[in-house]
């Protein structure tokens, strides 16, 4: 070994050949500005975009009026009769946006959240914030009996409320992921509590409006709901983007991020409002749909294969589950089933496999 | 090397005060250290002599490592500073602080799954932008890197896999990459036996040979005074001794610091003091002696 090798050695000018990128990653752009990717997760990324329009296609063309395909792409540039008008732009569109939209969102948070945590359990719907969004919902249904549009309110109003609270009860000289965690668990048991309570007391009927509300059902779906979601989903999606970087770093350790020149506290703060507002803004749409923010980021990073939070890739996971749960919900019983019953069975389904493999990694 | 703007923005008394009194590029002045409402050191004063391979030492608890830490930036002080270059640390941004001065925690964690080659390219962080994220430099800070800390081999392994020389081996390059021109190890060589002690500390030295200034915390005194060129000695928060281990380190100093009575020989390899405790008596008088085969 030289010694020139470890001398430390000064910035060495653009040489004639592109940045590579190193092991692994593709450098995307020229060498003022340029993108590092994953080589793999491009591939997965593309890969589920093709699950994405091949679900969405789907979606599309089944149901009790089926439309072939051609039809569905007339209708979409316009030339539809008003059935297909009807059926297409008002009915399933409306429908399937909201599915991907509610799935990419709900995987995004769950995601931040989960690296912010540094644990899998470190959800959305685990911790607490799924559970907040529906006692403010709740709370609009059987109370004030308020209409959708501010159900949907009291919805994004809870689960901030919420995470507001557990925020300020698991923050004690700077915040720890398992203490959120734990905090947030003893709050989600105590807001399921106030929701059994809160249907108990209803009428029969409300009483079975927010038990729908309450599993996370697309069966109501509107553009009303979508236009809103768009919004928030475009707001924060580069603030997500913008914060993984840092969050991956971040799972180095405080120390060693914060000696790298990462601001650690800005990146937390960040984090939490994006991850916050996606599910809050998610839940309001549609109700709680479980087990996707908990799942669909985990699946994501067992495909692509890199440590911490990979944005596109989970989003893309989530928009995937909750559009195919969704075509399951309504096309396996005659009478259609909430979404989050097949999300919440997927779900399950993944958790137990999920333990089960650490359960046998464990023992062996 | 350096996009450091030097002496940019003003001057207050306190850093007019700190660049006339030192020479070095890193120093402490009037540290108070701790943790919420434990204080662990006071108005300490400390200067990293430039182009040293600085030792702290101590008994457990005496301040060396959270007064690295303070240096490395990790720990906020309660009162006093830490001065880059004649500016408070505190003042500086992060990124450009990132890119003179890099740290090696105690005991640090890889995230689940990480490759070799992926959580050392992390090091380039303070080198890279949102919209500019890999630059050709950093192919090359990352090769040289795990050349220097002989792990090219092991680039597509996964951390959690290696072993424990390997892995100390792998952060090294980690803060090698950062092509920081200051580097602060917090206890490097913990949890290795005594091949790869050595083995991290040799590397440390060719890193120290190469131009680095080294700033570690050691436990083990007598490869403190092996691999040192300056050592300070702490005890209680406060440091007692300073200087080059050849002219600081005595029995009394060791009696000081560690509350250990003992003798101090010459390190038969090196020259350096080596630490040798004396034999306390309620252990008895004739313990078993090695005994050396006569030469036939």
């Amino acid at each position: 070994m030289s010694a020139d090798l470890l001398r430390p050695p000064p910035a060495s000018p653009a040489g004639p050949t592109r940045p590579a990128g190193g092991r692994g990653y593709l450098v995307v752009g020229g060498s003022r500005a340029n993108l590092r990717v994953h080589r793999r997760s491009a591939i997965v990324g593309v890969l589920l975009l093709v699950a994405l329009v091949v679900t969405a296609a789907v979606s599309m063309i089944t149901g009790d009026f089926p439309i072939t395909l051609d039809r569905v792409l007339a209708t979409l540039a316009g030339n539809g009769d008003s059935g297909e008008d009807f059926i297409v732009w008002s009915l399933r569109m409306p429908r399937l946006l909201l599915a991907v939209l509610i799935g990419a969102a709900l995987a995004v948070a769950g995601g931040l959240f989960q690296s912010l945590t540094r644990n899998p359990l470190g959800s959305p719907d685990v911790i607490g914030f799924q559970a907040g969004s529906a006692t403010g919902a709740l709370l609009v249904i059987l109370v004030w009996h308020g209409s959708s549009g501010q159900v949907s309110l009291g919805a994004i109003v809870g689960g901030l409320v919420t995470a507001a609270l557990i925020y300020l009860l698991a923050m004690k000289g700077g915040l720890h992921g398992f203490r959120l965690i734990l905090v947030g668990i003893g709050m989600a048991a105590m807001l399921t509590a106030a929701n059994d309570y809160l249907i108990t007391r209803a009428k029969l009927i409300e009483a079975q409006d927010a038990a729908v509300w309450l599993t996370g059902s697309l069966n109501a779906a509107a553009w009303d709901q979508v236009l809103p979601l768009v919004l928030v989903v475009v707001a924060l999606f580069p603030f997500a983007l913008w914060a993984a970087r840092d969050l991956r770093m971040l799972e180095l350790g405080d120390d060693l991020a914060g000696t790298l020149g990462v601001a650690g506290p800005r990146t937390r703060t960040v984090t939490m409002v994006v991850a916050v507002g996606l599910a809050a803004a998610a839940t309001a749409a549609a109700g709680p749909v479980v087990f996707v923010a908990l799942a669909a980021p985990q699946i994501a990073r067992r495909l692509v294969g890199v440590p911490g939070p990979s944005v596109l890739p989970a989003a893309l996971t989530g928009a995937v589950l909750v559009a195919a749960s969704d075509i399951v919900a309504q096309r396996i019983v005659s009478e259609p089933l909430p979404v989050g019953v097949v999300t919440g069975v997927v779900g399950g389904i993944y958790l137990a496999w999920l333990l089960g493999r650490a359960w046998q990694r464990g023992t062996a | 090397m350096s996009r450091a703007r030097p002496g940019g923005g003003p001057h207050t008394d306190a850093e007019a005060i700190h660049t006339a009194s030192s020479a070095g590029r890193l120093s402490g002045s009037r540290l108070t250290l701790g943790y919420q409402r434990v204080t662990v050191t006071r108005d300490l004063d400390v200067h990293i002599p430039d182009g040293s391979f600085t030792v702290l030492v101590g008994a457990n608890g005496c301040g060396k490592s959270t007064l690295l830490r303070a240096l490395a930036r990790a720990l906020e002080p309660q009162g006093g500073a830490v001065f880059l270059d004649g500016a408070a640390l505190s003042s500086l941004p992060a990124k450009q602080v990132a890119r003179q001065l890099g740290l090696l925690p105690q005991g640090p964690v890889a995230p689940d799954g990480i490759t070799v080659a992926d959580l050392v390219a992390r090091g380039r962080y303070p080198h890279q932008r949102m919209l500019r994220q890999w630059s050709k430099a950093d192919d090359t800070a990352v090769a040289e890197a795990m050349a220097a800390t002989h792990v090219e081999e092991l680039a597509d392994r996964y951390v959690d896999e290696l072993s424990g020389g390997q892995r100390q081996r792998v952060w090294l390059a980690l803060a090698l990459a950062q092509q920081t021109s200051i580097m602060l190890l917090d206890e490097p060589t913990t949890f290795l036996d005594i091949a790869h002690q050595v083995d991290v500390l040799d590397l440390c030295a060719e890193l120290h040979l190469g131009g680095r200034t080294l700033v570690a915390v050691l436990h083990d005194l007598n490869l403190a005074c092996r691999y040192a060129t300056h050592l300070i000695a702490m005890a209680d928060g406060a440091i007692v001794a300073q200087g080059a281990p050849t002219d600081i380190v005595d029995a009394a100093l060791v009696e000081q610091v560690f509350g250990l009575s003992c003798r101090i020989i010459a390190d038969p390899e090196s020259g350096t003091p080596l630490v040798v405790p004396t034999r306390r008596k309620a252990l008895g008088a004739d313990p078993p002696v090695l005994q050396v085969p006569a030469a036939t």
